[in-house]
């Protein structure tokens, strides 16, 4: 432990009443909900969620349907004007998207009760560089991360003898390989950009963070990093179904409520673009005749911050406007893996070069699958 | 005398946690000090992976997370 000046001391004494606070802002973990659980057995809860799950289907397949007769029926709104393409396209896809967000973060909530950092690292550990890689990239999909608990994370793994390329794949695949990026894709493009995306995120994580490796730097990491003794065993935690449930929960209540505003602020952008931005307008600029549009599109995404939520709905009417899918995917992963906040947190831990080789691998990466895709596509 | 010590380098959630387990603490009635560990070299000595954690005594209770008032409650009063 160190010394006394590191710490803020509070002394409190019993006598003040305090409530409970308010859900707070910060993405790690899944915040504690407050008061004791309600009693119910396990069928109950299976049925409850079985008819939730019924009416999220009714309602979603409505969504269509129900844009259109309000803008149309219920707004004075023309068919195939400009404001009417707008606002048609906002009410049908703001509640689309966040129904799904929210299926799926329930989901993946409770899948991530299963994959603790600590299971992670204890995987991890024993691992050689290359299969360490792959499996690290995979990992990263499945392990709850987020960027304020990445540097305990990195000295977590690095500590406990995760080589440095191995917990680079991790750190590359953790914020970019999300479900919330996957999820949106597949809700708005259809399950091959959403494999695509899969594919060649998770082959970025395993090349960049085998280089990283290869380059043997681990020199470069800030030394008190490395004196630190070996991070302890968490003892492992014995939760039940309905904590787990409960945990899920509780993440959608933490993500979906955080991210809401960017979501709708991102789908009015594309609203925006759909209605009044000429069809193949984004051909000449992001096309794919263009071929200073990949490295233009990553060298503006990567110090942006912005999560997959946010960045999907503008990139949706990207696309649509005729912008190639490699230069559009290439900014999409280029936003989402990579910001200036994160080189930031980073620079902790990382002297200057390592953190300069880390953000410049991972950008050539991005910028060659971008290229090929415009190749491919 | 108990030594709660709250683990984090100050996002949001810490002062959340830092809140909750103060208000578990008084509704149980039971003699505390609250200290906050802020700098990262600290926090790794705990050993933790997840912030914001908890440590009662030196021991870490819970990390990654916000616990409900039920479960603070329940690390708070076990093992005095």
């Amino acid at each position: 432990m160190g010394s006394p000046d590191h710490f803020f001391m509070m002394k409190m004494k019993t006598e003040t009443k305090e409530t409970a606070p308010e859900k707070p802002a910060c993405c790690c973990g899944a915040a504690g909900g407050s008061g004791p659980q309600k009693p119910g057995g396990f069928a109950v809860r299976l049925a409850l969620a079985a008819i939730g799950l019924l009416i999220w289907w009714v309602v979603y397949r409505n969504l269509a349907p129900f844009a259109a007769w309000l803008s149309y029926s219920v707004l004075p709104l023309e068919r195939g004007s400009h404001l009417g393409e707008s606002v048609e396209f906002f009410v049908f896809e703001s509640p689309k998207v966040l129904m799904l967000l929210a299926l799926i973060v329930f989901v993946v909530g409770v899948v991530r009760t299963f994959f603790t950092p600590a299971r992670t690292r204890r995987i991890l550990s024993g691992k050689g560089e290359f299969v360490g890689n792959i499996l690290a990239a995979l990992l990263g999909i499945v392990t709850p991360f987020c960027s304020c608990s990445a540097i305990p994370l990195f000295i977590g793994f690095v500590t406990a003898g995760v080589p440095l390329g191995v917990t680079f794949s991790f750190l590359i695949s953790a914020p970019m390989v999300n479900e919330v990026a996957l999820v949106l894709l597949l809700g708005l493009f259809g399950w091959k950009v959403a494999g695509l995306y899969l594919g060649t995120g998770l082959l970025i994580a395993i090349v960049a963070g085998w280089m990283i490796g290869r380059l043997r730097m681990e020199r470069h990491v800030e030394g008190w990093v490395l004196e630190l003794p070996a991070a302890a065993e968490d003892a492992e935690e014995s939760l039940t179904w309905a904590d787990r449930l409960r945990a899920g929960r509780e993440s959608v209540k933490d993500i979906v409520g955080k991210v809401w505003v960017y979501v709708l602020i991102g789908i009015a952008v594309g609203a925006g673009i759909h209605g009044y931005v000429p069809e193949d307008f984004m051909t000449s600029i992001m096309g794919k005749d263009s071929w200073w549009s990949v490295p233009l599109a990553v060298l503006i995404g990567v110090p942006m911050y912005s999560n997959a939520a946010g960045i999907i709905p503008v990139v949706q009417s990207l696309l649509g406007k005729g912008a190639a899918l490699g230069t559009v995917l290439a900014f999409m992963m280029s936003v989402i893996a990579l910001s200036l906040p994160e080189a930031m947190i980073l620079r902790k831990v990382l002297k200057l070069r390592l953190l300069l080789t880390f953000f410049g691998i991972v950008a050539l990466s991005i910028m060659l699958v971008g290229f090929l895709f415009n190749l491919l596509m | 005398m108990k030594k709660l010590q709250i683990l984090g380098t100050g996002c949001a959630k810490c002062n959340a946690l830092t809140e909750a387990v103060k208000a578990a603490a008084n509704d149980l009635g039971i003699e505390y000090e609250v200290e906050k560990v802020t700098d990262i070299k600290n926090i790794m000595a705990f050993g933790v992976m997840m912030t914001p954690a908890l440590a009662v005594d030196g021991a870490v209770k819970s990390a990654g997370k916000v616990p409900s008032q039920a479960e603070l409650k329940a690390l708070l009063s076990v093992s005095n």
